[in-house]
Parts: structure tokens; C-alpha cells; sequence
């Protein structure tokens, strides 16, 4: 009895078990999939696919009514001052902040590799923002570039320099939160080219000596950058999704101010969904983020895929 | 760039040069922070350059950091929070993840394709119907709120089911002629099997959970609730105001945890943040 019970539960495949064995293992494939398969079901797909459906409503959360209105709210985005600040300063954030990661990462990985001393101290010290709360490390850069007492400040005053607002400043807000995005993101960007260049060849720089290119440069150019061009790639996919994602400082440090000139999607997204509760009109907005990110994980996936086949 | 090429002494020195100043740049926030959280308000004040303080004042802000807002109850609710996720997301995952590797079932590729598209999704993109769901089910403001939304992790899944599948049929036939059930077969031999992968997302899972600060921002307005990334914005606004050293004592309360782990631990850490990007 016991054993048939648990047969039916898919949970016992020996040999000679009541149910037919391909039978028993598709019962017992369901019964362990069941749990993850209706969490995945209740708690992402079917979310996300009421995105799309509030997103076509004007819907205000707290309201017993709502109406369909089409594409209003995407027609309302493009007119919509906050939001067009909002989508070109976060492009313009991932326009700088991607590549002087990517090319900083690489510079640090590449210097940390070209020697053998301190190796380990190196990479802790530039990892470490990586690991830090964000939230907590946005007030200590606060307190660093406090327009008077933060040591940014004395230090541009002791070299008789003009010591600005860096946070409420509208020119100099945007450029300060890259500056602590490089800050922070510099770190994994650099793990991930110290793993691909250990992943090159020792027989390639040998054939290299072979050839005659025995020069640091020569070495660089002829075998360590080419074969570190997938890579590239994808540090700069994985760079620009955090990117696009940046919200913790902005939250903490400036609220998309001063006026927009720190605003950014995710903060424009939160600040609509739930401090305005403008339900639609967030689900939208939503929608405009859903988009960038998944068209670059699939860039992602492909590149990904690539790199892959090359090893 | 292969290492057997040794610098010559003054490309060394450049070397070190360029990291010692990259690595003062990576460090100074962490650095003025702790400086501050052991100054005195008027020497925090003070406009002169000073990393150690001429008095020591860190035991009375780290003090003022624990008693004015309820500190170690916001990191006790970070690590409870990170732990019951962690184990949900386990339990949830290696099951679905053998059931994907090693049986054969009608809809297992459609499965597999449902938790590939999964991935896709990001979690800021669910804030808003889950923020709905939870108020429709009287569940905001409380830990399962903070908890539940991350329960089932597509990438755990994927990635489980990556090194399930490397571990050997023939171990599997033994273990069933042994009379171990199925889910005897996913805890003692596979999930033993892929422990550097359970150990490199524990990794990944426990650190996205400590630093998150937009899904509890959604979910939690209770102090008692709160995590410590909220935690100490809340602090910040609510009780700090202008001085800065119980603050800084509270955000290096807040990071230390994890930098302490990270340093004990480099190599795991690494792997398990460098994970994030095979996503």
C-alpha cells in the first residue's frame, strides 16, 4: 500500500514499481516541476502579462473604475517633459557610462595581469564597490562631496579651484551620478576580462614570440585584444543593463532633481507607479523598460551563444 | 601580458602607480566614510583635511547609530530575509531543475522554454502587479511580501539544470535500484553534486537580496520591517539630518557584513557575482 501510494506520487521509480517506468517518471517529472511551474506562473507570467493590460487602461490605484484608452498613456509619454528627461538622461548615462567601464575594467584587468605583486589586493580593492550596498555607500558619497565639508571640496579649495554643489548643480548632477555608476560597476566589469584573459591560450603568446611580436604592445595588439573582443562585448551588454537600471542613486542622492536633471527611468517608473499612483500611466513606462532589456539580453544571448562556439 | 614576461622595473612601477591611484578612487568612499563615523560633530565639521580624528569619538556615534532608530533590528530583518529566500529558492529549483535534466515528460521543453523567458523578465518590471497582488491579498507591509516575489528563480533553474545534467545517468539507476524515491535522488545526489553552483547563487542571491532597496521600498512602510538598505535611507531622512557621524557609523554597519564575507571568502564571492552576467 505504502509503496503503491508513493508510486502514484511519481516518487518511486524502481524497477517493478506498480506504474509503467516511462508512466512513473513523467508523474514524478510533474509532481517536482509542479511547485516552480506555478510560482513561475503566478508570480512572473501572469504579473507581466498584466503590464500589458493596465498599460492600455487609465487606471489610478485605489480607484474603483477604469476605462480603456488605448495608447493614450504612450501618446502622453511623448509629451510628457519628465519623461523625455527622464529617457534621454538615461541614455545619455549608458552613452558614457558603458564604454569608460568596459575600457576601465579592461585597462585595470589588463594592468593587474601584466605583474605578479599585490595581484589580490588589486582586484579586492576594485571589486569592492561591487559589493557594497549601494544604498549606504550613495550617503557616504554624499557626505564626500558635501559642497563644504566633503573631502572633494577641500581639496578642489586647497588647490584654489571653485569648490560646486556637485548634487544640486543641474550641469554637474548628471555627470557626478555617472562618475559613482563608473565607481561601482568598474569592479565586475574588471573579473569578468581577468576571466577571459585567462582563458586565452599560453600557445597563442608563444606563437606570437614565434612570429617576432615579443613586444608588450606587439602581444597586446596581435593576441591579447583580439581574443578578447566576445568578451568586450559582452562586459558592454552587462555594463549597459545595469546602466539602464541605474535607480539606487538617483533615489537616494537627488530624486531626479535638481527640476529633471537627474531623472531616470527606473526613478521616473517608480516615482509614477507608486508615490503619484498613476497605475496606467506606470504600467506604460513599464512597458518602455521591459522593451530595452529584453532586446539586449537577446543581443546578450546571442553574443553569448557566439562565444560559446568560439571555445 | 601572459605573465612570463617579467616588466621591466620602471613598467612596474607605472603598474603600480596607475592601481595604487584607481584603487585610493575605489576605496576613498569607504574610506571617509568610516573616518566620519569615528569624528565628533565638531570635528566632522571642520573644514581640514583630517582622516583620523584628533579625539575618538566612534563609540558614541556607533552607539547613537544602534539606539536611534532600531539598527540591528533592520540588519536582523536582512538576514532573515536573505536566508528564507535563499532556502524558498532552493527548494523551489533543484526538484524542477532534476525534473528538467534527467526525466522524460510530455511539456518538459515548454517547461524549459516558460523558464527561459522567465529570465528575460526583470525583477523592476514586476514591482508594479506584484505591489497590486500583494495589496489584493493583505500582504504589503510584511515579511512575506519582502520574501515571496523572489521564491522561484528562473536562473536557478537554469542554471541547476546545467550541472544536474552533467552528473552521470548510472549514478541515478543506482540510487533508484538502491530505493531512494526522486526527491531522495535530487537532495542527496544532485544537489551534493552541483554544490560549487548552489554555492556560487547562494552568493549572488543573498548579496541581490542585502543591497536591494527598490521591491522593499514597494512593499514595507513599517520600521520594524524594514531591510538595511531601506533602513538606513530611512535614517538618513527621518532622523540623521545633519550629523553625519551616527549616519556613517549606520552605512558602515549596513556594508560590512558583506565586505567582511567578501574578504574572508574572494574567490567564491567573485564567482558568484561574476554568475549574475551568464544570465
Amino acid at each position: 500500500m505504502r509503496l503503491a501510494s508513493l508510486s502514484m506520487a511519481g516518487l518511486d521509480l524502481r524497477a517493478g514499481s506498480v506504474l509503467g517506468p516511462a508512466r512513473a517518471e513523467a508523474v514524478a517529472g510533474y509532481g517536482l516541476a509542479a511547485p516552480a511551474f506555478l510560482l513561475i506562473v503566478f508570480l512572473i507570467f501572469l504579473p507581466a502579462f498584466g503590464v500589458f493590460v493596465i498599460a492600455v487602461t487609465d487606471w489610478q490605484f485605489g480607484a474603483r473604475s477604469l476605462s480603456f484608452v488605448g495608447a493614450d498613456n504612450f501618446v502622453e509619454m511623448m509629451d510628457d517633459a519628465t519623461f523625455r528627461a527622464a529617457m534621454f538622461n538615461t541614455l545619455l548615462y549608458v552613452a558614457v557610462t558603458v564604454p569608460a567601464t568596459t575600457m576601465l575594467g579592461l585597462g585595470i584587468a589588463l594592468l593587474i595581469e601584466s605583474g605578479r605583486s599585490f595581484r589580490a589586493f588589486y582586484r579586492a580593492a576594485h571589486f569592492l564597490p561591487v559589493m557594497a550596498t549601494l544604498a549606504a555607500m550613495a550617503i557616504a558619497w554624499e557626505a564626500l562631496l558635501h559642497p563644504t565639508i566633503g573631502l572633494v571640496n577641500q581639496l578642489m579649495g586647497d588647490l584654489g579651484l571653485v569648490r560646486p554643489n556637485w548634487l544640486r548643480d543641474s550641469a554637474l548632477v548628471l555627470p557626478t551620478l555617472m562618475v559613482i555608476g563608473i565607481w561601482q560597476n568598474l569592479g565586475l566589469a574588471m573579473v569578468l576580462f581577468l576571466a577571459g584573459l585567462k582563458g586565452i591560450p599560453r600557445d597563442l603568446y608563444e606563437a606570437a614570440d614565434v612570429d617576432g611580436a615579443d613586444g608588450w604592445l606587439d602581444r597586446l595588439t596581435t593576441v591579447t585584444l583580439p581574443m578578447l573582443g566576445p568578451v568586450s562585448m559582452f562586459v558592454s551588454i552587462i555594463m549597459a543593463l545595469r546602466a539602464f537600471e541605474v535607480f539606487d542613486t538617483v533615489r537616494v542622492l537627488t530624486q531626479g532633481g535638481p527640476g529633471d536633471a537627474s531623472e531616470t527611468l527606473l526613478h521616473t517608473l517608480y516615482v509614477e507607479s507608486f508615490e503619484f499612483l498613476r497605475t496606467g500611466y506606470g504600467a506604460a513606462v513599464t512597458l518602455v523598460f521591459l522593451t530595452i532589456v529584453v532586446v539586449l539580453t537577446l543581443v546578450q544571448a546571442r553574443v553569448l551563444d557566439k562565444r560559446v562556439h568560439y571555445t | 601580458m601572459s605573465g612570463h614576461h617579467s616588466l621591466s622595473p620602471f613598467a612596474a612601477l607605472g603598474r603600480h602607480a596607475t592601481l595604487l591611484g584607481t584603487a585610493l578612487f575605489m576605496l576613498m568612499p569607504f574610506i571617509w566614510m568610516v573616518s566620519l563615523s569615528i569624528k565628533s560633530p565638531g570635528e566632522a565639521f571642520q573644514a581640514r583635511f583630517a582622516l583620523w580624528p584628533e579625539t575618538f569619538y566612534g563609540v558614541e556615534n556607533f552607539a547613537k547609530a544602534l539606539t536611534s532608530v532600531p539598527l540591528a533590528r533592520f540588519m536582523a530583518n536582512g538576514v532573515f530575509v536573505a536566508f528564507a529566500v535563499l532556502a524558498l529558492q532552493i527548494l523551489v529549483a533543484a526538484p524542477c531543475a532534476y525534473a528538467l535534466a534527467k526525466l522524460r515528460f510530455p511539456g518538459r521543453d515548454a517547461l524549459f522554454a516558460l523558464v527561459l523567458i522567465g529570465l528575460l523578465i526583470p525583477q523592476e518590471v514586476l514591482g508594479l502587479p506584484l505591489f497590486i497582488l500583494f495589496h489584493l491579498m493583505g500582504l504589503l507591509d510584511t515579511y512575506a511580501a519582502l520574501i515571496l516575489p523572489f521564491s522561484v528563480s528562473p536562473f536557478a533553474i537554469f542554471l541547476f539544470r546545467q550541472f544536474f545534467k552533467s552528473v552521470p545517468d548510472d549514478l541515478i539507476h543506482a540510487a533508484r535500484l538502491d530505493g531512494l524515491s526522486e526527491l531522495a535522488i535530487v537532495w542527496r545526489i544532485m544537489v551534493p553534486a552541483a554544490m560549487p553552483a548552489i554555492i556560487a547563487f547562494a552568493i549572488l542571491s543573498v548579496i541581490s537580496r542585502w543591497n536591494n532597496l527598490f521591491w522593499p521600498m514597494i512593499a514595507v512602510s513599517s520600521e520594524e520591517l524594514m531591510p538595511p538598505s531601506l533602513g538606513i535611507v530611512f535614517f538618513r531622512d527621518e532622523e540623521a539630518g545633519n550629523d553625519y557621524g551616527p549616519l556613517m557609523a549606520a552605512a558602515t554597519l549596513v556594508v560590512a557584513p558583506l565586505v567582511i564575507a567578501f574578504l574572508a571568502a574572494q574567490k567564491r564571492f567573485i564567482e558568484g557575482v561574476t554568475l549574475s552576467g551568464l544570465k
